[in-house]
């Protein structure tokens, strides 16, 4: 049996709505996968940091403020430098689908807007991640 | 009966199962007291809407306190009768708009106010003795009304004069919003120094707003949201009587803020069984004698989680209901969500749509024509005492672990919250609970005109603090954030001295370190 998939599920920025990233933390759980989830007001650098302890294959950020332009390219940024791009970065939350488009160029594997079914982020991270 | 009938189960948004009817035996006694009489579950005065329409304030905000300003002005010549100001995440964290952390946040989930110079701004042209103001500010909300007192002051309208709220409820923000700063005593100890403030200068703000909103928002159910938000407001008055006030001083300014959601005869239950609750709690646990301590009177926003990205003019109608709701259960005032509230702040057409939802609930649909017209319905009713039974449940359980504060700390209500907001996202996932646009009926969106906030707010906001810290009295300043620190140590009502540092331009961010020096900041352990 493969092991489980590992993520860390991560609420970068001010902003303490934390109904989605929690939710979404118990599904991926309920669905088998580790869950690591790092709480509130995350810099890039710690979620970064968090990400290579924890070894996730996987990073979900959860952003409702609309801080996510100045955010998602600096967790890039630093995966990069670590090179750790082999780690996939999906982004839930109020993404305009512009921004959107914008930040799976910055290599974001995939955006999840209002409204998303917990069943299509399970699956979609089930056939994203490369089992070793 | 049809089978499938008989065994499909039906049951609120919130998961409490209905039966297939309601009639005189679910309720032994019918004859619940006027409206304006003990313990007003059928509203808080006699004629309701005859008297006054429910105040129309549309929470705003957006970007630099000019751009919000002008907003003001639009919506009051519209027809508002009431503002409300919605602040940014640094704002609201306390943060200066050039604080590290505050980047690529400023203006974009309310106006930033680092200064009293915003504040001024803010009100420029709008007169603080004739409009009431609300402002959703939570954790620094002291250091806000100062300002706010400031500048009434500088328009040479007298406190006694100045009629508004302030949210000022922390004990939700551990609970469900998570905009604190300070751990929970300390912070109480500030909720405490404004309602004795309020209490001694300024009869006429409500120094609190006691708020089930965000616990709702959050995924509580309806009941929870009762539950948590009144037993929140025990602890507010338990604090108050501890610092040695009478409970009659302060209680007639409690407020409170409620959500309107779908499920449209839970939510009447909802404020029925709230005034209910109240009224006995400040009676028989408080002993309150005055009558206005006894009357829950509240603020009611429509849901913004019920409100959709897929299809969103849809959610004016969903908006509708809600409000229809809230003026049905006798609310003192409303909010209603614009359309695009599940993509940014609201547009100018957005909001316009929203407010005159309410005008036309007031002035064309005839429901404000008479008090709790629902009254005496054996459905409303029977799920009004429901409603009172499960959340007295609540008070018991929470008294029993020692207060609000000791349940918040054990992460009792986080938890309650997260456990009924997972089930009932695992019920949309099932198709049990149907959302339209959603997981039914979904089609292809039109895209719709959306309010952008640029960096350019950021940019003006920053440098417009530079300049103050350059040409304001430094001297003056320190002075004055010292006498806070000292006061912050000691016992005394920081209140003024929280003026004095605002008057002398002291900024947000900088008040707020000396709390955090004294205080500490504080970090919840997260569950999932």
């Amino acid at each position: 049996m493969n092991p489980p998939i590992r993520v860390l599920v991560a609420k970068p920025g001010l902003d303490g709505h934390d109904r989605g990233a929690k939710v979404i933390a118990r599904a991926l759980r309920d669905a088998g996968m580790e869950v690591i989830y790092t709480g509130l007001r995350q810099t890039p650098e710690m979620i970064v940091n968090a990400a290579l302890q924890e070894d996730v294959q996987v990073i979900g950020l959860s952003i409702l403020s609309g801080a996510h332009n100045a955010i998602v390219p600096r967790v890039m940024d630093l995966l990069r430098e670590k090179d750790m791009l082999d780690v996939k970065v999906i982004v839930g939350g109020i993404v305009p689908d512009a921004d959107a488009a914008a930040l799976k160029r910055r290599g974001v594997a995939a955006v999840f807007q209002p409204g998303a079914s917990l069943d299509a982020i399970v699956e979609f991270i089930r056939g994203s991640v490369v089992r070793v | 009966m049809d089978m499938a009938v008989a065994e499909k189960q039906y049951t609120t948004i919130s998961g409490v199962p209905i039966e297939p009817l309601y009639g005189p035996e679910q309720l032994p006694d019918l004859a619940a007291p006027a409206p304006g009489e003990f313990p007003y579950t059928r509203g808080i005065h006699e004629t309701m809407y005859r008297g006054r329409l429910w105040t129309m304030r549309q929470f705003s905000g957006f970007a630099t306190p000019e751009e919000t300003n002008r907003r003001y002005h639009y919506l009051l010549q519209q027809g508002q009768t009431g503002l409300s100001v919605a602040f940014d995440l640094p704002t609201l964290m306390g943060y200066d708009a050039d604080h590290g952390l505050a980047e690529g946040e400023v203006g974009k989930c309310g106006a930033s106010i680092s200064s009293l110079e915003d504040m001024e701004i803010l009100f420029r042209g709008i007169p603080l003795g004739e409009v009431t103001v609300s402002m959703t500010i939570n954790s620094p909300a002291a250091v806000l009304w100062a300002m706010y007192l400031a500048v009434a002051e500088q328009q040479g309208v007298g406190w006694k004069a100045v009629s508004g709220t302030l949210q000022n409820d922390i004990l939700k923000e551990y609970i469900a919003q998570k905009e604190y700063i300070f751990p929970p005593r300390p912070s109480m100890r500030l909720v405490t120094d404004t309602i004795e403030f309020g209490a001694r200068h300024t009869p006429r703000f409500n120094p609190i707003s006691i708020s089930g909103y965000h616990i709702r928002e959050a995924g509580s159910t309806a009941v929870q949201e009762l539950a948590f938000t009144l037993r929140d407001g025990m602890e507010y008055v338990e604090w108050a009587l501890e610092r040695g006030m009478q409970v009659d001083e302060f209680a007639p300014r409690l407020s409170f803020f409620f959500n309107a959601h779908s499920d449209f005869f839970e939510e009447i239950a909802k404020y029925r069984a709230a005034r209910k609750l109240w009224a006995y709690a400040m009676r028989d646990r408080f002993g309150a004698k005055d009558e206005r301590s006894l009357k829950l009177r509240f603020h009611s926003q429509t849901a913004g989680c019920s409100l959709t990205w897929q299809q969103p003019y849809n959610n004016v109608v969903r908006t509708a209901i809600q409000a229809l709701a809230a003026v049905l259960g006798g609310t003192q005032s409303l909010h209603t969500n614009s359309l695009d509230e599940a993509y940014a702040l609201p547009s100018e057409q957005a909001v316009t749509i929203a407010l005159r939802t309410q005008q036309i609930l007031g002035y064309e649909s005839g429901v404000a024509n008479t008090p709790d017209p629902l009254g005496g319905s054996y459905f409303v009713e029977r799920l009004t005492l429901d409603m009172e039974q499960a959340a007295g449940d609540y008070f018991r359980r929470i008294d029993e672990m020692g207060g609000m504060i000791a349940a918040i700390e054990n992460g009792f209500p986080q938890s309650e919250i997260a456990n009924a907001s997972y089930v009932y996202q695992r019920a949309v996932e099932a198709k049990e609970k149907l959302v339209v646009g959603v997981n039914a009926f979904q089609s292809q969106d039109q895209p719709i005109e959306l309010l952008q906030i640029d960096q350019t707010a950021e940019e003006h906001q920053v440098k417009k603090l530079a300049a103050l810290r350059a040409r304001r009295d430094n001297g003056r300043v320190s002075k004055t954030l010292d006498a806070l620190r000292r006061a912050a140590e000691g016992t005394e009502n920081t209140m003024p001295f929280i003026l004095d540092a605002v008057r002398a331009y002291a900024t947000l961010g900088e008040i707020c370190d000396a709390f955090r020096e004294v205080f500490g900041s504080y970090r919840e352990t997260a569950h999932i």
